[in-house]
């Protein structure tokens, strides 16, 4: 603080100018400053290039219509899987940086500052679960359940528009640290007393606050809404046990995200008391027991491994059974893992904090406990493997994520039920062994879930088909760089190397790490690949384009209609005879007919306010870590004044008069009509333009 | 369960689309309270962890008024019960005067609520028994005032909602929202008695 007089300190709060990594990297220049000023400045060029960008082709106009303040269901889904890309793209350089501190940090102090270190493993760990896994598996089941359920939108279409708003404010808040400020050296998790004002006095730990009860807040709305559409928007005839499992697994997950935001939120908020406030829920003093803090934190985190993992477990079950061409193995068994999983979810949280001093046998219950929800899951591979048994397999992109997760995943379970022994956990508690395994199920679990998913319905969404070469090259890069980067890990940490280190003293670790560090390297490949075969993609769409909607000899309602789907999704509600609905309907002779009269579709105008409301939220989360008091004021005002002012809007509804519907339907039908059906062994050619041949 | 059994449903047009839309404009609203009440179960649990952690400071026993705290559970019930005339008045359609009528005097006893409260606040903050004075006070002062800035909320909420009675009137959108907001001043009511049992009444105990 150069000044604590005056008025600069109630307009600015606690900034002053050291606060710029700009200004740092030139007051101290060395290779740790100059690295955060570069990312910084990174930040910020590609932010002014982007806004350049679009007002050099005057598409403000265009973006704020048609995607920002859209409440299409379909357009929200997109939008969140744009920011988890983006929010990747920064935690796995974030990551990379981590492994080549590590290789180059043998006996000497490497080119990171450990306090530069300390805020990497902090945003690598919080993007990765908040900003990456979260959005895209939350866009992923925005995008596709109403399709699957045969529904028009989400229940709350205005709620999810101000869900999509507050992840982005907090992904931008995230950002914003990078340029302003600096970031919690307290781990994704913000273990108190380390997080309170007597260590961490910075402003750090409340952007982690901040941002990730913007998140917070964002998955229980999210979670509300999605539960509602699956309880309340089925199409006639889509009884429970005709959903597909992704429906099943999407209703799980959004049971979970209900019950496990809250305690998230409650910790969060608690933690910032203290830290505004001067309570003393997590301090030393004073009657504070930071061990609240980690029941808290784990009610909500390990049932939030299951929100994150359950979804891309619905997608493992789509794709194994499209590109089997087999019915899916084993459904009821499905459904009734996953509702175990989910109940089962949350009776493990203490086996995060074995070693913190309950008494045995309660690490007894909670050990047999984690180990009893490896059965579901084991049930679910199996189910899996039959589903491909004596099936038609063909090795398509989503098809290798498949197989490389139930490969590698199975390696995560076998080492999650070792740790899952309190005796042995006492021995490689906090050390790699225990970072290798969670990457070793999040990586296999949810990021090739949610690759395989973006693959799967990418030409659902846009109309044309992603690269398949270069979406095999990601695959191989993400398999081998996974296992190169992280099965030494667990060599490393059975020998004891601490995670989180940002100095090694143990010269016999220097292979191990050399090899874990090219991993990484050939992970930034596999990122790369995926950024090239969207380019490329987007380049060749004319080859590739599957207008009728039915690339992959689809299961689901959500193939039954054009791609991109209209606005409306379903012309006329469909009426579900089974399970497999558009399947079975096929092989009957009976899709693509003019179901009968199309009558006018009410759908909803755009909203601004909800925007409004997500813009306001992140400005008064920047307000809070900055102690801007009149800025928070102002923007909490907002916030409450635009929900006021929705709930007067009564216009909000647009009708889509029956002759455009009808000359919308036509168009396609004629589409579908005219394009000849391809045999399951050209659907990766330019011959596919989604018309399944249907082989009886 | 459909639209007709929610108590205090009056839509005078039932067709389709409207009985469709309260259907799950309701229960999504059930939903968001049973994750509200999970906060309130957690912060719960807190208070209970938190009952010893006193710091040689005040205890439960020496700074609870329970005269205040009946008081409040009093003016809250009634506030309750003025609420559930309101949703009758909206239920049998006994014209706008009755159902403003006893709206209003819900606000009123809410914010009769919230007065009480913050004078038996600040009485303890001038004690000396503020949060930052122990680990006790500090799950107290999150637990109580949370539930006090709900009844804000909702004070503020039947502010909006009267003014539309009076602006837009009775369309189902007014309607379905008065019934939401009938469902969050009960779900209070119901906190407040866990409130006044585990925090009051046990406050007696010595």
């Amino acid at each position: 603080m150069t000044e604590t007089q005056g008025i600069w300190p109630a307009v600015l709060g606690r900034f002053d100018w050291s606060a710029l990594p700009f200004v740092r990297a030139v007051q101290t220049p060395t290779v740790s400053e100059i690295i955060g000023a570069l990312a910084a400045a990174l930040v910020v060029i590609a932010a002014v290039l982007i806004a350049g960008l679009i007002t050099r082709y005057g598409k403000w106009r265009w973006l704020w219509s048609n995607w920002l303040t859209s409440l299409d269901h379909k357009k929200i889904g997109v939008m969140y899987i744009v920011i988890a890309f983006v929010m990747l793209s920064r935690a796995l350089i974030e990551a990379v940086l981590m492994r080549m501190q590590q290789a180059a940090a043998i006996d000497n102090p490497g080119f990171l500052s450990p306090d530069h270190f300390g805020q990497l493993f902090s945003t690598h760990g919080s993007i990765m679960i908040f900003f990456m896994a979260m959005p895209f598996l939350t866009g992923v089941i925005n995008y596709v359940l109403p399709l699957q359920i045969g529904a028009r939108d989400m229940a709350f279409p205005w709620a999810n528009s101000i869900a999509l708003w507050l992840t982005g404010a907090a992904a931008a808040l995230m950002m914003a640290s990078l340029v302003i400020g600096r970031f919690s050296t307290g781990g994704w998790t913000g273990y108190p007393p380390y997080t309170e004002v007597a260590f961490s006095p910075d402003v750090g730990p409340d952007y982690w606050i901040w941002a990730v009860s913007l998140g917070s807040v964002s998955s229980t709305l999210a979670g509300i809404n999605i539960a509602c559409t699956v309880y309340k928007l089925r199409a006639p005839g889509m009884t429970w046990m005709r959903m597909p499992l992704f429906c099943w697994t999407s209703l799980c997950t959004s049971i979970l995200m209900i019950f496990a935001m809250p305690p998230l939120t409650v910790a969060t908020g608690l933690l910032a008391l203290d830290r505004y406030l001067g309570f003393h829920f997590f301090t030393n003093d004073l009657g504070g027991n930071m061990m609240n803090y980690a029941n808290l934190f784990w009610l909500f985190g390990h049932p939030e491994v299951y929100i994150l993992i359950l979804p891309a477990f619905g997608v493992y079950s789509e794709v194994v059974a499209i590109f089997s061409s087999k019915e899916l193995y084993g459904y009821v068994s499905l459904v009734l893992a996953t509702m175990a999983i989910a109940v089962l979810s949350f009776t493990v949280w203490v086996h995060h904090f074995f070693t913190m001093g309950q008494s045995a046998n309660l690490n007894a219950v909670f050990g047999i406990a984690t180990m009893a929800i490896g059965v579901p899951t084991g049930v679910k591979i199996y189910d899996w493997i039959w589903t491909m048994f004596d099936g038609h397999v063909r090795l398509t992109t989503p098809m290798l994520y498949s197989l490389a997760f139930m490969m590698t995943f199975v390696i995560g379970g076998l080492s999650g039920i070792m740790l899952a022994m309190p005796p042995l956990d006492f021995l490689v508690h906090n050390t790699l062994f225990l970072v290798a395994h969670f990457h070793n199920m999040l990586i296999p679990g949810v990021l090739y879930g949610m690759l395989a998913a973006y693959t799967y319905w990418f030409p659902k969404a846009f109309g044309f088909r992603l690269n398949e070469t270069w979406g095999r090259v990601a695959v191989v890069c993400w398999v081998i760089g996974f296992l190169l980067a992280f099965m030494p890990l667990y060599v490393l940490g059975a020998a004891g190397m601490a995670r989180r280190t940002v100095e090694v003293f143990e010269p016999a670790f220097r292979p191990w790490l050399y090899v874990a560090g090219v991993g990484a390297l050939v992970l930034l490949a596999a990122l790369g690949s995926l950024f090239v075969q969207l380019f490329v993609s987007i380049r060749d769409r004319a080859a590739n384009r599957t207008p009728v909607g039915d690339p992959w000899d689809g299961r689901g309602l959500e193939w039954s209609i054009a791609s991109p789907p209209p606005e409306y999704n379903f012309a006329i509600v469909p009426h579900v005879g089974g399970r497999d609905a558009f399947y079975a309907v096929k092989r009957k002779g009976e899709p693509y007919r003019p179901p009968g009269p199309y009558e006018a579709i009410t759908v909803l105008r755009n909203s601004n306010l909800s925007a409004l409301i997500g813009i306001a939220a992140g400005v008064v989360a920047f307000a809070l870590v900055w102690r801007i008091w009149w800025l928070a004021i102002l923007g909490m005002l907002v916030v409450i004044g635009s929900v006021i002012a929705r709930s007067f809007a009564r216009d909000v509804d647009r009708i889509i008069p029956a002759a455009e519907v009808e000359a919308i339907e036509r168009r396609w039908l004629d589409e579908a009509h005219a394009t000849d059906p391809i045999p399951r062994l050209l659907e990766t050619t330019s011959a596919n333009r989604g018309l399944a041949g249907v082989s009886l | 369960m459909t639209a007709a059994s929610h108590a205090g449903l009056n839509l005078r047009s039932p067709h389709e689309p409207t009985a469709a839309s309260t259907e799950i404009g309701l229960f999504g609203f059930w939903v968001f309270l049973m994750s509200d009440a999970v906060i309130f179960a957690l912060l719960f649990a807190t208070y209970g962890v938190m009952l010893a952690a006193t710091a040689g400071g005040p205890t439960a026993h020496g700074e609870f008024e329970i005269g205040a705290a009946a008081l409040e559970t009093l003016v809250l019930l009634t506030s309750s019960f003025t609420y559930g005339m309101a949703s009758i008045a909206l239920k049998y359609d006994r014209g706008r005067r009755g159902l403003l009528g006893w709206l209003g005097v819900t606000l009123g006893l809410g914010l009769v609520f919230l007065t009480l409260e913050a004078r038996d606040f600040i009485t303890m903050l001038r004690a000396g028994a503020g949060p930052t004075r122990s680990g006790f006070l500090s799950a107290f002062f999150a637990l109580v005032p949370l539930h006090g800035l709900h009844v804000l909320v909702g004070s503020l909420w039947i502010v909006v909602m009267m003014t539309q009675v009076m602006v837009i009137g009775l369309d189902a959108r007014v309607k379905i929202n008065l019934i939401r907001l009938g469902l969050f001043w009960h779900f209070l009511d119901i906190i407040w008695i866990a409130i006044f049992t585990l925090v009051y009444l046990h406050g007696l105990i010595r």
